[in-house]
């Protein structure tokens, strides 16, 4: 089998992010990712929209299809389904793939399409210079809001779960080995999976993640899930998450009566979603923000139901060709 | 009382059946066409029916009809009917208007007592009178009663019996015109397969409703209708969209591209992607998104990975995706769009006909961005036109729009179904392996063509990345170089145009000498032409040029338009198509004659049309 570097998934055009946009981290990542999974270049194919994100396309030696405004998820569905052998990637920000695009986000999740959606979330249109997403916080300032804005965003996770999603998983842009564990991990799961990177951007929005991201206190305000692991964070994993009531609660393992039994094991297949939506909206405020994958669940796929139900009616039928299918239809013979 | 051997020959017949759109006037007229197709008459069907699904029963606005016109040289379901099959007051209040001066009028008069006359609105004792019919133009037959009467022993409750009564008006029409109950009745068994019980009521029924017309000599005289020497072959009756839907298949078989069609349901389009579901069978893949938009971008994503992508869709859901089918002009792929056009804007007449398409499909995008335009003539061209359409986005790499539109995409005829060999192989403008060490790029061209070569994704050595940024001619990269543009415009444009060397020349029928010349394009072809054959019996020299070939033009397109003084366009619309044409030939004063009423032309409007600018 051939072995595969991330050299191999770079091409040759010069990236044309902003300095220090978090979307050079997720791409080199990316990078990195595809070595690691070993599928080649050509038997991969990246597809994205329109916003700062979906430039990414044309860093990727790979097949590649920067479209429209939105779309690319709808786009993502024909591909796989016409060719469920190419790897595919969805590639969208905030604005392209909840705003525009929120209609073909939730179908491709509830379809459960065999593509990885990745959502490059800053919470900003940047391309167009500075205007509220459907993920900027209630009062968010912005050039098309200034005086704050009077709407509610949407939580990825929360859509994704309403939409069905069997797979979900979260990063930050500077945690480079998270986005790459989740990335192989959305790439392993059959079906559509969905991986959130809070990304910031450096002119438009910057800091806007900081209050999570910032390396002073990022241990105690976020928490990396592990399947079969246990649910601990803290600078020294000295605190865990245990279950209260109908809800979840942070404690520090050894206090209060709490020791490491009560807290709770990250179990990612278990087909409820219960709980990982619960963990999914912990928002590093009262709870840590959850980061890993949170729900990696199998689930019938798309695609591959198409490809399954194709060929049970054409060997039921047996028809070799159009008119053989006519001709089995009413006809009448004129000599 | 006259016996069955008083039978007339007509050279072709025109029925109309109607009712509420609950009494199954579709199911009588497509089975009275498909026996009369069996027997070897040319047959040309018009689906007239409500948006409603079921409006209140009895009222005028759930009036739903089916009329054909069987026999020789048929090429249009007939301006007006020779028989009228009228369910109920409201059905024979809204379509009396279609019956011939002296034609016949069935009515079931078991369902016009008082009450149902209210329903109808009628404001006078005398129905008949009312509606500006002569009352010896109309034989009334208690269709109810005797449905009722044959079902009485069946055990079945009451409404389940009076559905029944489509099928007896049924039988009584097959005696008239001498058609054989037998494969009617097979047509019932297979509509009714899994259900025995139905369909033996219906088998009796349709038996009661022959036997009345035999037993009590309801009519004056019974009727044979004449047949054409047709070409031998299989035969099959096929509506314009299913043929549509198999023209794809046909092109998918052609070039080895699997057919992908990713499409959102809208009337009077949504066969297309019922037919291609059950393709399965055939390998199809039909998917229904989300959206419109998701239609389309769901087929570019397929044609971007290989397959055939196509969309289908009416006038609204053109609108919705034009930005996407701009993508696919940017990216250069190959890619078939189907509006079965209805009357519009917006919501407009959903379940009638119209051409008021036509500049949507040619302009209706962001910046320049030129596709190939097409247009189905009749129920059977929609399988050569899907197919065309096909061939030229495969072949050119590009989107192409073919335009149906209601009438013929419910419309049926009698189609020979053909061999494969007789349509051309379709040649997929792909890499070659070669080219890739000699500096291949996506956008790399054929300099005749101006096609660019198509790689399919999982092909090794070709991993390229398209989008709907503007591009370097040279480099493929993306590129903002003001001239650059210009060029990249350019020869998008010209790639289009090029189209016209690979396409049928522009036939002219009619009388070719004659001096006026009538154009017109798509699904007008029946009456067009029947009226260009009604004028030269007539002595009158017109001859006649149609379109299917909209963007490019036929090649030849000037020289037949130079050869004519005087030229008329008839279209369904306020003279899109002329105008058009006006463009491109701002010498010659073109003439028109436009509808738009939902409905087609009728033969006499359009000879009508033509005498009166003859003889301006």
């Amino acid at each position: 089998m051939t072995t595969y570097t991330a050299q191999d998934y770079k091409s040759d055009q010069y990236v044309r992010w902003c300095p220090g946009c978090g979307d050079h981290a997720i791409l080199s990542v990316l990078h990195k990712a595809m070595a690691e999974l070993g599928i080649a270049p050509h038997d991969t194919a990246v597809i994205s929209g329109i916003g700062c994100s979906s430039r990414l396309p044309y860093y990727m030696n790979t097949y590649g299809f920067h479209t429209i405004h939105g779309r690319s998820a709808a786009i993502a569905t024909g591909f796989k389904t016409a060719n469920p052998k190419m790897t595919v990637w969805q590639i969208s920000g905030d604005g392209d793939g909840l705003a525009i695009g929120g209609n073909h986000f939730i179908h491709a999740v509830r379809r459960n399409v065999n593509i990885n959606m990745l959502l490059l979330n800053n919470k900003i249109y940047g391309l167009t210079k500075g205007q509220y997403s459907p993920t900027s916080d209630r009062g968010f300032v912005s050039k098309s809001s200034p005086y704050g804005t009077t709407e509610d965003p949407f939580i990825p996770a929360e859509l994704a779960f309403g939409a069905r999603g069997q797979f979900f998983a979260r990063s930050i842009d500077i945690e480079l080995k998270i986005s790459q564990e989740v990335m192989v991990a959305a790439a392993k799961h059959q079906g559509a999976s969905v991986v959130e990177i809070l990304q910031n951007c450096m002119i438009f929005n910057n800091g806007i993640h900081n209050y999570i991201s910032d390396r002073e206190w990022r241990a105690d305000r976020t928490i990396h899930l592990r399947h079969g692991e246990k649910m601990l964070f803290g600078k020294n994993n000295e605190k865990g998450l245990v279950q209260d009531g109908f809800g979840l609660k942070a404690v520090t393992v050894g206090e209060n009566g709490y020791t490491i039994d009560d807290v709770l094991t990250h179990d990612a297949h278990v087909k409820s979603n219960f709980l990982h939506q619960q963990l999914a909206m912990m928002d590093g405020y009262e709870l840590p923000l959850a980061l890993g994958v949170i729900r990696d669940v199998e689930a019938p796929v798309y695609d591959l139901d198409v490809e399954k139900q194709v060929a049970e009616v054409k060997a039921k039928k047996g028809f070799a060709n159009l008119r053989q299918m006519i001709l089995a239809g009413d006809t009448w013979e004129v000599k | 009382m006259l016996d069955k051997s008083n039978v007339k020959t007509l050279e072709k017949v025109v029925i109309r059946f109607s009712g509420d759109s609950g009494d199954g006037m579709q199911l009588a007229g497509n089975i009275f066409s498909n026996v009369s197709a069996g027997v070897g008459n040319q047959i040309s069907t018009f689906p007239d029916y409500p948006a409603e699904i079921r409006a209140p029963q009895g009222t005028l606005g759930g009036v739903s009809g089916f009329q054909v016109s069987i026999g020789k040289g048929v090429h249009t379901p007939g301006d007006q009917a020779d028989v009228l099959v009228a369910m109920n007051p409201a059905a024979l209040k809204q379509h009396a208007k279609f019956l011939k001066r002296g034609g016949v009028a069935i009515i079931d008069v078991d369902a016009f007592k008082k009450a149902d006359l209210d329903k109808a609105l009628y404001t006078t004792e005398s129905p008949y009178t009312e509606v500006g019919l002569d009352p010896q133009q109309v034989v009334e037959v208690p269709l109810t009663s005797l449905v009722k009467e044959a079902l009485a022993d069946s055990g079945m409750d009451m409404k389940s019996i009076t559905r029944c009564k489509n099928m007896c008006a049924l039988g009584l029409v097959c005696w008239l015109f001498d058609r054989p109950l037998e494969a009617a009745e097979n047509a019932l068994k297979n509509k009714f397969a899994k259900k025995p019980a139905i369909f033996d009521a219906n088998a009796k029924v349709l038996h009661a409703g022959y036997d009345y017309g035999h037993n009590t000599h309801a009519f004056v005289s019974t009727y044979r209708i004449e047949s054409d020497t047709i070409r031998p072959g299989v035969y099959t009756d096929v509506n314009g969209n299913t043929a549509t839907a198999w023209g794809l298949i046909m092109a998918s078989e052609k070039s080895g591209m699997p057919l992908f069609l990713g499409s959102y349901p809208i009337t009077p389009a949504t066969d297309i992607l019922h037919e291609l579901a059950k393709r399965k069978d055939l390998g199809v893949k039909a998917c229904q998104m989300e959206d419109e938009i998701a239609g389309v971008c769901s087929a570019i994503g397929a044609s971007f990975a290989g397959n055939l992508g196509v969309t289908s869709t009416s006038g609204p859901g053109l609108a919705l995706k034009s930005e996407a089918i701009g993508l696919a002009v940017m990216a250069e792929l190959p890619l078939v769009i189907i509006d079965v056009q209805r009357g519009g804007p917006s919501t407009g007449l959903p379940t009638k006909t119209e051409q008021t398409d036509l500049m949507q499909a040619i302009y209706g995008r962001n910046g320049e961005s030129p596709v190939a335009v097409v247009a189905a003539a009749s129920p059977a061209d929609c399988f050569d036109m899907a197919f065309e359409a096909s061939r030229i986005a495969i072949e050119h790499t590009t989107p192409v729009i073919l335009l149906t539109d209601g009438f013929i995409a419910n419309g049926s005829t009698a189609w020979r179904i053909p061999e494969a060999s007789e349509y051309p192989e379709i040649h997929p403008h792909y890499v070659t392996p070669d080219m890739k060490d000699k500096g291949w790029r996506p956008y790399l061209r054929d300099e005749k063509t101006k096609v660019r070569y198509i790689a399919v994704p999982g092909t090794e050595g070709f991993a390229h990345r398209l989008g709907g940024l503007e591009k370097d001619y040279n480099t493929s990269a993306i590129s903002n170089d003001p001239e650059n543009h210009e060029l990249m415009v350019k020869v998008r444009q010209e790639k289009i145009d090029r189209i016209a060397d690979n396409i049928a020349p522009l036939e002219v029928l009619g009388d070719a000498d004659a001096d006026t010349l009538l154009i017109g394009w798509g699904g007008t072809f029946g009456h067009l032409y029947t009226a260009v054959e009604e004028l030269n019996a007539a002595g009158k020299k017109v001859a006649y040029a149609h379109f299917r070939h909209i963007r490019p033009l036929p090649a030849n397109t000037a020289d037949v338009i130079n050869r004519y003084k005087k030229i008329i366009v008839a279209e369904l619309n306020l003279g899109q198509f002329a105008d058009y044409l006006q463009a491109k030939f701002p010498g010659k004063k073109l003439l028109r004659i436009n509808k738009v009423q939902g409905q087609p032309f009728t033969v006499k409007e359009v000879v009508d049309g033509i005498t009166k600018l003859m003889e301006d």
